[in-house]
């Protein structure tokens, strides 16, 4: 067959597409469910982390369902308790419908000393894509306990320092009601003394639309429970 | 080429070691420049990219030596880039399932190895008019000469940067003591932005050409 015509190229780039096709389908379902495993335990790990719950790959479910459970719910904006599996809930299929139509998915974790902590999932954008994160609060419903943010591809150094410690401790102890008891959220703020202020903390200097996604995450993903939180 | 042309003969070794050196795809050929910028802020995703890598050019040129003799011309790009994807993906893939954490680091930039200069470059040059041992040689080489600067560059762009060194399987080392922050050092934020990753490998093509004159061009 001559090697240059047009029958041959045709053939070649079909037979080529195929075999490449197969090889590729059968390696992403073989290995789907080692991938599904990891993306749940990271998940899981996440939420131990921001009630300051260590865990690893190898201990993450084991404490998961120790601390947390099926001790989860999934409300909707009034507050009400909607029917739902809250772990699988995707915040950012969420967050596309209109806020009275989302489903917030929230955990109640019972730490070794007897508290509980509510955990509330977090979703919003950076500078070069999504970034999430889990807040929890103390049984107040009002003071944080602890915050967790991670991120897809934030600039290393810069915005990507949210995932780092020195960022999400600061959120430990601050409110996000006021003292009158309206929803204030907490702020990213730059510039200014934040230790004795309630509602804020530091920014990342070079990481400021990150810094701001984050404030907006803030804002707009916990204003849903604001009316669970309040009773 | 006879067949009974040993496996490591000096011709072959050299396959490997020059593009170590006097034709290092990044310092010599100035290829794969742009994943060089991108994942040379720390030093963990620089190894986990050059063994990356070195995995898709090594196969991509055996199988495209294998395929050789077989490929339309007029088509020849076209295979090239189905080969490589797929072995991109197959890479991410795997990462995906048994690397997730060095996964979730390098995020988009697994998938960009289908755009390095240097693996269409080798194919090309190489692997189109070569014998599959040849080929998979000249891909380990250039793999290894691409690895060894993103290496270089990521070490300094990390230890000037942050203070810092992140290996695979370590964690992230803080090298530079409390003491001398205490002393006045700043960390330079400069080295983690782009900028610095081109002066850096600049750096480097400076010092490899005052070392070896040859390499000089008129």
């Amino acid at each position: 067959m001559d090697k240059q015509g047009n029958t041959y190229t045709v053939l070649y780039a079909v037979v080529m597409v195929v075999i490449v096709a197969a090889v590729l389908a059968f390696v992403s379902e073989s290995l789907k469910g080692i991938q599904n495993k990891n993306v749940e335990v990271a998940k899981k790990i996440d939420l131990l982390k921001s009630v300051g719950i260590i865990s690893d790959a190898t201990t993450a479910e084991e404490l998961y369902d120790k601390h947390i459970g099926e001790n989860t719910k999934v409300i909707n904006m009034s507050g009400n308790e909607v029917e739902g599996n809250a772990f699988t809930i995707d915040m950012s299929k969420e967050l596309r419908k209109e806020p009275k139509d989302r489903n917030y998915p929230l955990y109640i974790c019972k730490l070794a000393n007897g508290e509980e902590k509510i955990i509330i999932p977090l979703r919003g954008v950076g500078l070069w894509g999504p970034i999430w994160g889990y807040i929890s609060l103390n049984e107040d419903k009002n003071t944080v306990f602890g915050a967790i943010f991670d991120h897809k591809g934030e600039t290393p150094g810069l915005g990507a320092e949210i995932s780092k410690e020195f960022f999400q401790t600061p959120f430990q102890g601050k409110t996000i009601f006021d003292e009158s008891g309206s929803f204030t959220s907490i702020a990213v703020v730059k510039g200014v003394d934040t230790s004795s202020n309630e509602h804020a903390v530091d920014a990342i200097s070079g990481g400021t639309i990150t810094s701001n996604g984050v404030t907006d995450m803030l804002k707009e993903c916990l204003s849903g429970y604001e009316k669970y939180l309040k009773n | 080429m006879s067949d009974k042309e040993p496996l490591f003969s000096a011709k072959n070794r050299k396959l490997i070691s020059n593009p170590l050196n006097a034709q290092n795809p990044i310092t010599i050929q100035v290829l794969g420049i742009c994943s060089a910028l991108a994942v040379t802020a720390k030093l963990e995703p620089a190894i986990v990219m050059s063994i990356s890598v070195m995995f898709v050019l090594v196969f991509a040129n055996v199988i495209i030596s294998l395929l050789r003799n077989t490929i339309p011309a007029r088509i020849r790009i076209i295979v090239q880039l189905v080969v490589v994807a797929a072995l991109v993906i197959l890479v991410d893939q795997i990462l995906k399932a048994f690397a997730y954490e060095v996964s979730k680091q390098l995020s988009v930039f697994v998938g960009l190895i289908i755009t390095n200069c240097i693996i269409m470059g080798r194919l090309e040059a190489f692997a189109l008019g070569n014998r599959p041992w040849q080929s998979a040689l000249d891909g380990v080489g250039n793999a290894a000469g691409y690895g060894v600067i993103l290496i270089i560059v990521a070490f300094f762009r990390e230890l000037l940067g942050s203070g810092t060194l992140t290996l695979p399987g370590l964690g992230t080392l803080q090298i530079i003591p409390q003491i001398v922050y205490d002393w006045g050092y700043v960390n330079n934020g400069f080295m983690i932005l782009p900028p610095m990753a081109l002066i850096t490998v600049g750096i480097i093509i400076w010092v490899q050409r005052s070392r070896n004159k040859d390499l000089i061009e008129s």
